[in-house]
């Protein structure tokens, strides 16, 4: 199993933002991740992408436990979270050297990913001139940078434009033909449900049968 | 390590301006002691290196602050920690640029100083040594301090809360050595002062960084 | 804390007040004057005890907070945010004591004693890790920031402490009430037991409120079972 979650309870305050949460997904597998706003979609990747922890229950992630071996949960890992990872004075290209960097990865994945994101032209811009969706687009690239076995996107579609959203199944369907593992946590079911093997349903933080 | 240093000099070259911005601060706050205490050139020359050290540490609060800013507005720093990257050398590498912008602050502010207060001296390189040790007394915890405090709302009123009183035994030891050259050394007690301030530098390098995971972590 | 004797703070309070009272008595107007300093030095009856209760304060809170680090059990944040307080209460009184002595005797207020700067420096640090506590609602992030802050102010202490009487000494001498002879242990050693038992249970009643409101943020609301919406 990619990912292992059991009974998996995360609270802020007094309040349960997901409420055993247990599910299952194979290598390779695509699953999609809907639910109304504030049902737990980012709590949950936040938890197995091991940005936060849980408060109960536990989880594994390409077969290593979230709490006990966070690193190597993280190696496997990329996350397009909501907020961008990006810093705005900086170039695109700059962004994606700094990841690569801190990865250990060689810099001349950058800037093939540039032109895949269609970003390539305004590489050598400062983030802070980007628009939402070119913002959207870089994080996208940083995501892909990483080249992990289990890939987590927290709204994909989000800020994007029709082109975009291509991009954005295009690259799924790419990602799902290596063997990668990927959630998708969003509003637009429709087009998700035909990338998707299997689908989660989230509201007030517990599955919806 | 090198990765981290790397982009911290690229981030801090990127964001000059602002420590020009700074410069003039303390150049300022410079001044402003001077008109606090009046225009007595031998009074001002005694208290010479006081002023310089705090004109100094005002400043760091702005620049401390700042270091953060980039890391928390898309929530950078956890981008990197998700990579994933050792808290610990993302410490080092933040504290070493802050270091290192720091002493360059204290040197630029060495000539105001000069001017304002006739307080010179001939021994330049130890003195710059003396702004480097001072500088990296402070850059240490307050490098983790200001990690701590951006994430939270009072930011701006708790960074210096936290770190005055803490760098107390580096804001006089340097103060006493930096004075000492500029009016000299009698009972050669230089070396003395210089020890205790290397001594705190130790310490809170390595503290510091052994703590940094805690608070950048969940 | 545990709640197994109740009582007990309140009964350390009460032990305290009986022998502060008879302690201070005796220092006050029983043992005879010393030789140099005259009647002023009697407040070193209460200075004295009040400088060592301090530093047990200190090394608590620092311990706490250490344990703290290493077991995440929350009665050890309780017992941080007690000693903080504590602590700085005493700094504050010492400091005020301080004062009291020295003005009749140097003619100052502040005459920059090494020891009684630390304490002063240690006070405005712990002052400010208590500021830190109210700026931040999340507890588990509260708990690891204080002690992570109560560690790094603690371990700068003796650094600070001799900075300062380094700092001090091209300039003045020593200063403090501590000249004692053996007439006067008697009132000194009582009054270091009353303070002791007046401190531990103020530290424990503090920690109790502070536990309290700690099970109330972090001890999580029923899970209501997989199935019922609640």
């Amino acid at each position: 199993m990619a990912v292992d979650a059991e009974h998996i309870s995360r609270r802020f305050g007094r309040r349960w933002a997901l409420t055993d949460i247990s599910f299952q997904m194979p290598r390779g597998s695509v699953m999609m991740v809907a639910g109304p706003n504030g049902s737990g979609k980012s709590t949950l990747f936040r938890v197995l992408s091991t940005v936060i922890r849980a408060d109960q229950g536990r989880a594994s992630v390409a077969g290593f436990d979230v709490k006990t071996h966070r690193d190597d949960v993280r190696r496997a890992v990329a996350f397009l979270s909501h907020y961008s990872y990006l810093y705005e004075s900086l170039t695109a290209r700059e962004n994606l050297q700094v990841a690569a960097d801190h990865a250990g990865l060689t810099r001349d994945r950058v800037m093939p990913l540039l032109d895949r994101v269609t970003l390539a032209a305004r590489a050598d811009h400062a983030v802070s001139t980007f628009s939402a969706g070119m913002r959207k687009r870089l994080s996208f690239a940083r995501v892909l940078l990483q080249d992990a076995s289990v890939v987590m996107l927290d709204e994909p579609y989000a800020q994007l434009d029709p082109d975009g959203f291509a991009l954005v199944d295009d690259v799924v369907r790419d990602l799902k033909s290596r063997g990668t593992t990927v959630l998708i946590a969003t509003h637009q079911i429709d087009r998700a449900q035909k990338l998707a093997d299997a689908a989660l349903f989230l509201d007030e933080g517990r599955v919806r049968r | 390590m090198i990765a981290a240093l790397r982009k911290e000099m690229l981030l801090q070259w990127r964001t000059r301006t602002q420590l020009m911005a700074v410069f003039v601060f303390g150049a300022t706050a410079l001044l402003l002691f001077s008109f606090g205490v009046g225009p007595n050139s031998e009074v001002l020359r005694q208290f010479s290196a006081g002023f310089l050290w705090l004109g100094l540490l005002l400043s760091s609060t702005l620049t401390l602050a700042e270091s953060f800013h980039a890391e928390m507005e898309n929530r950078a720093l956890e981008g990197l920690l998700l990579l994933p990257a050792d808290p610990r050398v993302l410490y080092y590498g933040k504290a070493i640029a802050n270091w290192i912008q720091l002493t360059l602050l204290g040197a630029a502010l060495v000539p105001i100083m000069v001017v304002l207060y006739d307080a010179g001296t001939s021994r330049l390189f130890s003195l710059l040594a003396i702004i480097a040790l001072g500088a990296a007394g402070l850059s240490a915890p307050g490098t983790l301090y200001a990690a701590m405090t951006a994430q939270i709302r009072a930011k701006q009123t708790l960074l210096p809360l936290l770190l005055f009183p803490l760098i107390v035994p580096a804001l006089l030891a340097s103060v006493k050595a930096t004075s000492l050259l500029i009016l000299g050394d009698p009972m050669r007690t230089l070396g003395s002062w210089i020890s205790l301030l290397a001594s705190f530098d130790a310490i809170y390098w390595a503290l510091c960084g052994l703590l940094y995971g805690r608070v950048v972590e969940e | 804390m545990n709640n197994r004797f109740p009582r007990l703070p309140y009964v350390l309070l009460a032990i305290g007040a009986v022998l502060f009272l008879f302690g201070s008595w005796w220092g006050l107007f029983v043992a005879p004057a010393e030789v140099y300093m005259g009647e002023v030095q009697r407040i070193m009856y209460v200075h004295v005890p009040t400088a060592w209760n301090w530093m047990l304060a200190v090394i608590f809170t620092f311990i706490s907070a250490v344990v703290f680090l290493f077991t995440s059990d929350y009665k050890w944040d309780a017992r941080v945010e007690a000693g903080l307080e504590v602590s700085s209460l005493l700094a504050f009184l010492l400091c005020c004591q301080g004062s009291i002595w020295a003005k009749p005797t140097w003619g100052v207020w502040w005459d920059w004693d090494p020891r009684l700067t630390s304490v002063a420096v240690l006070l405005f640090a712990f002052l400010g890790i208590v500021a830190l506590r109210n700026f931040v609602d999340d507890a588990p992030r509260r708990a690891i920031w204080s002690s992570v802050a109560t560690i790094i102010a603690s371990v700068d202490l003796p650094i600070v402490y001799f900075s300062v009487k380094w700092w001090n000494s091209l300039h003045q001498p020593q200063s403090t009430p501590e000249t004692v002879s053996p007439a006067f242990h008697l009132p000194l050693r009582v009054n270091a037991f009353a303070i002791l038992f007046l401190m531990t249970g103020f530290i424990m009643l503090r920690a109790r409120i502070a536990s309290m409101r700690l099970a109330n943020e972090v001890a999580p609301p029923p899970l209501v079972e997989a199935g019922e919406m609640a």
